[in-house]
């Protein structure tokens, strides 16, 4: 029975079906193989010999390899599923493993590695990086493969005793839904006999036959040790072949190591390996039926590197060879593949030309153009000895030329693109679709594209099916019908780019038929004209609204492709699409089934088919996708990277180190919501609350004379400024409507409500549209008054500190992020002087995935300095900072006080002696500074000139630790507790949402105890622990826990007195999530309820209190007056538990109820004592 | 010796007093103070098939609308996450309960589709219910519905569901109905185990501060005895199902009041709300007083005493007191008009 499911589902079926026991931690893209591992361990599913799999999730892939290695040793059979820097971190074992000669199979989405940039996506960068580990490597080109191959791993390393690291291409083959010939239990049985295991269990450890391993070896014998393992290597390669040969048997699935195919007598061969392989290998049969000598060697084994199977599958005609890696080793002769080929033919007595490439780095395509202008280039004469293909290199002219058109694909496989909005559900049902195409005897194939913003993201499907199997591992072009689920997108996205010509055009939006023409640009009119669109529209917004799906637009742009596109018959593609859906949607309730037949039965009344006039007839253009006026970096590279056409890019137009101007999220109006803030000046109590809890910072409040006024649009609104000292001034909250997600956060926060309309308060959501040109003037006005001066701003209250600009702005966060206002509220308080070292995770992607930064400057052209180094390694990265600051600063004072008779001694006295704790002092700090450099212009030597280049570091800087709760409870914990106990002067920050939130929810040591998230399906069994009081044990940490939906005013003192703390300080933020399970418009209210509840207690610990002979521990927070209960049941994550295991999540509530209980009773005792209850620290003690 | 011993719907319970659906049940915890407590048998809280309904949208958009949004993150909860829509919890309260406490354990059911009065009874019955009560609530959200209507969905409701199953079936009645008494000897014509009267018509309260529709519904009241207690007088002996007596039981007073009209067993929400679940000692040790003061031994004595008799006569009628009462009490009403 054929199957459709993706790369990371073909290989943990199998894996799991195979081992005992799975070590693993979250990493994107090899994640769904870990939580589908999770998921069936707690369901109880068992493996081929009948026991459930234990599956333990450790805090680091450097745990997990650890974790795999102790249990192998322990002679069970382990495996684990990672990618790119998880995979780095599980090195030192892989060599352990593998020395010790332990049979495993790692499972690996092969993923790109953080260099000059982090990237998600796929290439061989990872797996290259461990090729001398001793472990074998094995690559899948296919889902079908990573299926079939995962098996060949198990039963090939139980027989060779080497290790074995099975790989396939992250994302396109980890995702890339495909349909399959799954492997049976008795397949499974059969290649993996039970003697191997037992084989395997009798070598591990057991003190009834005590062996020691692990030892220390010498100069005597490490060397010839070394050399023992050679026969085993050397039996691998036959040995996978006659397990692949018994797999073949089985199944008729025939693999070879090394597999040639093109023209028995070729000329010209391409090796690859993974999913290139396959577009490699389908252009080479296009090439070689027009009369081309060429041919493809796929490489499936490359450690041990197969070098006599490489001649043997080798056409003895060839005499030009390109070898294409997918991996980058800058410095080196060649990349790995191409060297082992390289030496692999040098032994071989006529060796042909060999050139090596690179491509597909970062899951770039690798088109068949791109293989053909391969060819093209062995067919010159002196054909490119290195090269790189499919991008524009114009720097080191490493490049070929490529045409992108060439088409290769049967007649007969259907193509279509579908571009939707994340929230529209177009992805889930064009995997329905598929699905559905799949069970009706089709080949299907689905491979979707997401855009780098969590909030109203973008979405591409790239759908084909056909009768049959589908090897195009490369994005639909010549797309023969296009669906735009988004009215918006038409303009935005290249739509009909990829669209073939009299492709069909399904477009969701309000316009009749009559009027849809005449919405669209010339450009667009242009292309549907030259393409010769059938145009159809659709209204699908009211439909699913009038089905009670509201947003959902989903079901019903998939009913109307099935009934245009005609792949199915019409009456029987719905009964297909209704049963798929109460298949889907059966755990959601019947209500939800019931919703989408509904919208399935209304769809097709209202889908309508457009005749196009002949001419154009539109003359408006589309708008630019940045402002005229934006930097010429912005226009030229970033705003070809918002256009989607950043694979265009020249290697030139990118900077050379990953160094990019901030602030760039300014210049990309996303305008994703239709509702949006509204201020009422009139019911306005200007405190500032909504501008404090804005995770976009798209509410700004400024103050200024009302002169001013008599230059403003109509209708800018204004008030008189509620507060003392500043007389006739007036003041005006401005909702940036282009950047407001509607989250509605603000409504929540606002204190006021109108008399007579309670719902109504003094910031309400509305529509967009309608307000938009009106406000686009209000922005440009209220920008151009002058900000607010910082001296004179109370920055110990919320509302004096929203007069402070946000350096923090329109983040793609999600809608409603519970951690960005605390960023944003950094950026006001300090960022000018801030640094921040940022661990990889939500923060580090809505902070800093391009093409658009959130972070940014001041008029002044100051702002925070960001940076991202790992995941692992953050506190460690920015104590580096701290110490490179403290280093410059040390040296500015130690080169100001030596030129201090010719600077002027009172300037030079007063800069060293400055408090620099309010920002008056910092002002005229900068004054003194401003000075420093008028005088130092007058003078010279290599002190002056050493003193002008460190002299900003005269400013007091602060350096801020930022991170999720993986990073600082579980992954970064030693490195943060480290820094912590280092006495240095950094801020840790930790942004705790209590789950992995940006690999989407898996469970860390902050998940509370009876909730579940993924990696705790069955709830998580033990308690949080309490970073804070770890913290408070070195008794010189200043240490916070905050919540500012709970107390603002207590968020601001606590990220206040941290920063002002001479010495480490840790503020623990709780941030609601989405992954918590509720609307996030009540974000701020369950925020209150954790504290109300005791499960989020408010504290502070202050060393400076300490010293001074008081009781540094603060409860911030009243006695809890609400059950844990009333806090939880709002929240998905624990209702699920109570849903599915009733008795158990009663009992794990109860136990979590003490446990809150118990915590409080133990920080009131805290909070009651003396200052002597706490150690002094020994740095301040006066001794 | 006093014998509380009493039958409802064919179940037998150690006394009359039966604890009805309120969030006293809503955990093993509750059921098994109540059981503690004395009380005959524990009616659970309603299962709302409506409430489900929603939850299953809501849960839907938490888990749908955020995913195939982003690549690292396809979606935000583990499969176990889908099951919520499903009413486990409920489910394993009733296997839980029957297994904790010696009592019958009653289900209550709200329906809100034909599927769902029949799978979620039949799903009751499975998981221990002793019997199902069907708590035919509606909201007068449509103002256009038929009397003749809203009866037939009762009868029709409960046909589906005694099809369905084979534990004894109980309808909770409105009091609102043209003519209680004929819909009653209808519902007992279709196979109704017991009725139970009344149920307490959801009327909100508005809030002229807050300028809001208020969901409290408040406690019954002894007064609000009287209504039920009219009906299940006029009903006892006329009717083969039992008669389930509910609202207004504070004391224990208010129980032989009932049970002289003629109810099978009586049900205590508020007062055990009010008072805590322990109550129910002091009622049920009230009532033995009482018939013990009164010389009565068994409940059959007591019971259907001062009930209307099917087949009196116009002046035994009138002696019963309930005509007298009746008319006055009409006479009053009218005479406003």
């Amino acid at each position: 029975m054929r199957a459709t499911i993706d790369g990371n589902q073909a290989a943990v079926s199998v894996a799991y079906r195979l081992n005992e026991v799975c070590c693993i931690f979250p990493i994107t893209p090899s994640s769904p193989m870990a939580e589908l591992a999770d998921e069936w361990s707690s369901q109880g599913r068992a493996n081929v010999w009948g026991t459930v799999p234990t599956v333990v999730e450790m805090q680091s892939e450097a745990g997990a390899a650890g974790a795999l290695h102790g249990a192998l040793q322990g002679g069970v059979l382990a495996t684990t599923f990672t990618a790119s820097q998880g995979l780095l971190l599980m090195i030192p074992n892989m060599y352990k493993i593998a020395g010790e000669l332990t049979a495993a199979v790692m499972h690996v989405a092969a993923r790109s590695l953080a260099a000059q940039g982090l990237s998600i996506f796929g290439d061989h960068s990872d797996v290259m990086a461990v090729r001398q580990t001793g472990f074998a490597l094995l690559s899948s080109a296919s889902v079908q493969e990573a299926h079939d191959l995962a098996l060949v791993a198990q039963a090939a390393t139980l027989r060779t005793r080497v290790p074995f690291l099975h790989f396939f291409d992250g994302f396109r083959t980890s995702h890339e839904l495909n349909s399959i010939e799954p492997l049976e239990d008795e397949d499974l049985r059969a290649l993996v006999p039970e003697e191997l295991i037992r084989e395997h269990r009798q070598r591990g450890l057991s003190p009834e036959r005590p062996a020691i391993r692990g030892t220390a070896q010498n100069p005597d014998v490490y060397f010839q040790a070394r050399e023992t393992v050679n026969p085993f290597y050397a039996r691998v390669p036959a040995v996978i072949q006659e397990v692949m040969d018994a797999l073949a048997q089985r199944t008729g699935r025939d693999y070879r190591l090394v597999e040639y195919s093109g023209d028995p007598d070729a000329e010209r061969v391409l090796v690859v390996m993974g999913s290139g392989a396959q577009t490699a290998r389908e252009t080479t049969a296009f090439l070689h039926a027009r009369g081309e000598k060429v041919g493809v060697v796929q490489i499936r084994l490359y450690r041990p590197f197969p070098a006599q199977e490489l001649i043997a599958a080798l056409p003895p005609s060839v005499r030009r060879i390109a070898v294409l890696d997918r991996t980058k080793e800058p410095g080196s002769v060649g990349e790995p593949l191409f060297l082992d080929v390289t030496a692999a033919l040098a032994e071989s007595l006529d060796p042909p030309t060999v050139t090596g490439g690179r491509y597909g780095l970062s899951s770039k395509e690798l088109t068949p153009g791109m293989v053909a202008a391969v060819f093209e280039e062995l067919a010159r004469e002196r054909p490119k000895r290195r090269f790189t293909i499919g991008i524009d290199d114009d720097v080191s002219r490493t490049s070929l030329a490529y045409d992108d058109s060439l088409d290769i694909e049967p007649p007969e496989t259907m193509r279509a693109m579908f571009f939707g909005l994340g929230s529209d559900g177009t992805v889930g049902a064009n995997k329905n679709t598929i699905k559905i195409l799949g069970e009706e005897g089709l080949h299907a194939q689905g491979y979707f594209v997401y855009d780098s913003k969590k909030s109203g993201s973008q979405t591409v499907s790239h759908l084909r099916f056909g009768p049959e199997p589908i090897t195009a591992p490369y994005l639909v072009a010549g797309a023969s019908f296009v669906g735009c689920h988004h009215y918006g997108l038409l303009e935005r996205k290249e739509v009909l780019a990829r669209a073939a010509r009299g492709a069909t055009l399904l477009l969701n939006c309000g316009y009749s038929p009559e009027q849809v023409w005449d919405s669209f640009s010339r450009e667009l009119q242009e292309a549907l004209l030259a393409k010769e669109i059938e145009l159809y529209v659709i209204d699908a917004g009211r439909i699913a609204r009038e089905a009670g799906l509201a947003g959902r637009t989903n079901t019903v742009l998939q009913t109307c492709f099935f009934a245009i596109s005609g792949v199915l018959e019409r009456e029987h593609a719905i009964e297909r699409i209704k049963a798929a859906i109460a298949k889907t949607y059966a755990r959601r309730g019947a209500e939800v089934v019931e919703r989408n037949q509904r919208a399935v039965d209304r769809a097709l009344a209202g889908l309508r088919r457009v005749s196009l006039p002949d001419r154009v007839t539109s003359d408006r253009e589309p708008a630019p996708v940045v402002p005229p006026w934006a930097p010429e970096f912005v226009r030229t590279v970033t705003a070809t990277m918002m256009a989607g056409r950043g694979d265009e890019l020249p290697v030139s137009a990118l900077p050379v180190d990953g160094t990019f101007p901030t602030g760039t999220t300014a210049y990309e109006k996303r305008n994703i919501s239709d509702l949006v803030a509204v201020w009422d000046e009139e019911l306005c109590i200007q405190c500032g609350n909504c501008s404090f809890v804005c995770p976009h910072s798209v509410i700004r409040s400024r103050y200024y004379d009302p002169s001013r006024l008599e230059q403003a649009p109509e209708g800018f609104p204004s008030a008189p400024l509620n507060g003392p000292g500043f007389p006739d001034s007036r003041y005006t909250l401005q909702v940036y409507v282009e950047d407001c997600t509607g989250c509605a956060l603000c409504v929540e926060a606002c204190p006021v409500s109108a008399g007579g309309d309670p719902v109504r308060k003094a910031i309400n959501l509305d529509a967009r549209e309608p307000r938009l040109a009106g406000e686009r003037e209000n922005i440009a006005f209220f920008e151009a008054l002058p900000r607010n001066d910082r001296s004179r701003v109370d920055f110990g209250t919320v509302r004096g500190t929203q007069f402070l600009e946000p350096l923090f702005e329109f983040s793609g966060a999600c809608a409603g992020c519970g951690e960005t206002p605390y960023l944003k509220l950094l950026s006001q308080l300090f960022g000018d002087r801030l640094t921040i070292a940022n661990a990889t995770g939500c923060s580090s992607i809505y902070g800093g995935n391009l093409p658009t930064t959130p972070w940014t400057v001041d008029a002044d052209g100051r702002g925070p300095a960001w940076s991202n180094s790992l995941f692992e390694d953050n506190a460690e990265f920015g104590l580096g900072l701290r110490l490179a600051a403290d280093r410059h600063t040390e040296l500015a004072r130690r080169r100001l006080a030596g030129l201090r008779d010719q600077v002027g001694v009172e300037l030079v006295d007063e800069i060293l002696s400055a408090p620099q704790l309010r920002e008056s002092e910092l002002r005229d700090q900068r004054l003194r500074l401003a000075e420093l450099t008028r005088r130092l212009d007058a003078l010279d030597g290599p002190a002056v000139d050493d003193l002008r280049s460190v002299l900003d570091h005269l400013i007091r800087r602060s350096v801020w630790i930022v991170g999720g709760d993986g990073w600082a409870y579980d992954i970064g914990s030693a490195g943060l507790d480290h820094v912590l106990a280092s006495g240095r002067n950094v801020n840790v920050l930790v942004l705790d949402t209590e789950v992995y939130s940006n690999t989407g929810g898996q469970m860390s040591k902050a998940t509370p105890l009876g909730a579940v998230a993924k990696f705790a399906a069955a709830g998580k069994l033990m308690p949080t622990k309490d970073l804070a009081l770890q913290a408070i044990s070195y008794a010189n940490v200043y240490v916070a826990r905050i919540a500012m939906g709970a107390d603002p005013q207590q968020t601001l003192d606590a990220l206040r007195q941290a920063e002002a703390y001479e010495g480490p300080s840790l503020v623990i933020a709780y941030s609601h999530c989405i992954a918590h399970g509720y609307d996030m418009r009540d974000g701020l209210d369950q925020q209150y309820r954790a504290t109300a509840s005791g499960h989020w207690p408010l504290i502070r610990y202050d060393p400076v209190l300490r010293a001074a002979g008081r009781n540094p521990f603060l409860l911030d927070s009243p006695r809890p007056r609400l059950k844990l209960a009333d806090y939880r049941r709002r929240e998905l994550r624990f209702r699920a538990l109570a849903a599915a295991h009733p008795e158990k999540a009663e009992r794990l509530l109860e136990h979590a109820q003490h446990a809150a209980e118990q915590r409080w009773r133990g920080y009131e005792e805290m909070a009651a004592n003396g200052a002597a209850r706490f150690p002094a620290d020994p740095r301040t003690d006066g001794r | 010796m006093i014998d509380l011993t009493t039958a409802y719907m064919g179940l037998r319970l150690r006394n009359p007093l039966v604890a009805s659906a309120s969030p006293l049940s809503y955990s093993v915890d509750g059921v098994r103070r109540l059981a503690d407590a004395g009380v005959g048998a524990v009616v659970l809280y309603s299962l709302f098939e409506e409430q489900l309904r929603e939850q299953g949208v809501r849960d839907a958009e938490i888990i749908d609308g955020p995913a195939d949004s982003f690549a690292e993150a396809l979606d935000y909860f583990p499969d176990v996450v889908d099951e919520d829509a499903t009413p486990r919890h409920y489910l394993t309260l009733i296997e839980r309960a029957a297994d904790a406490v010696e009592v019958p354990v009653i289900a209550s059911l709200n329906g809100a589709t034909p599927e769902g009065w029949t799978g979620y009874a039949r799903s009751m019955q499975d998981a221990g219910a002793a019997a199902i009560e069907l708590n035919v609530y509606y909201l007068p959200g449509d103002p256009a519905i038929s009397g003749r209507d809203v009866e037939e969905r009762h009868l029709e409701v409960l046909g589906r569901v005694k099809d369905a199953v084979t534990v004894p079936v109980a309808v909770k009645l409105s009091p609102y109905f043209s003519s209680t008494g004929e819909l009653a000897m209808r519902l007992d014509d279709a196979g109704a185990d017991a009725l139970v009267l009344f149920n307490r018509f959801l009327q909100p309260d508005i809030d002229p501060e807050a300028l809001a529709v208020v969901a409290d519904i408040g406690l019954s009241s002894p007064r609000d005895a009287r209504l039920p207690r009219t009906w299940i007088a006029l009903l006892h002996g006329r009717l083969r199902a039992s008669l389930a007596a509910t609202t207004g039981v504070w004391d224990a007073a208010d129980i032989a009041k009932y049970l002289l009209a003629g109810a099978d067993v009586v049900m205590s929400t508020s007062a055990l709300l009010r008072h805590g679940p322990e109550h129910a000692h002091v009622l049920l040790d009230g009532l033995s007083a009482w018939m013990e003061r009164h010389r009565f031994h068994s409940l059959d004595e007591v019971r259907g005493m001062l009930s209307v008799p099917p087949d009196t006569d116009q002046a035994a009628h009138e002696r019963a007191g309930y005509v007298i009462a009746l008319r006055a009490a009409n006479a009053g009403s009218y005479s406003l008009s």
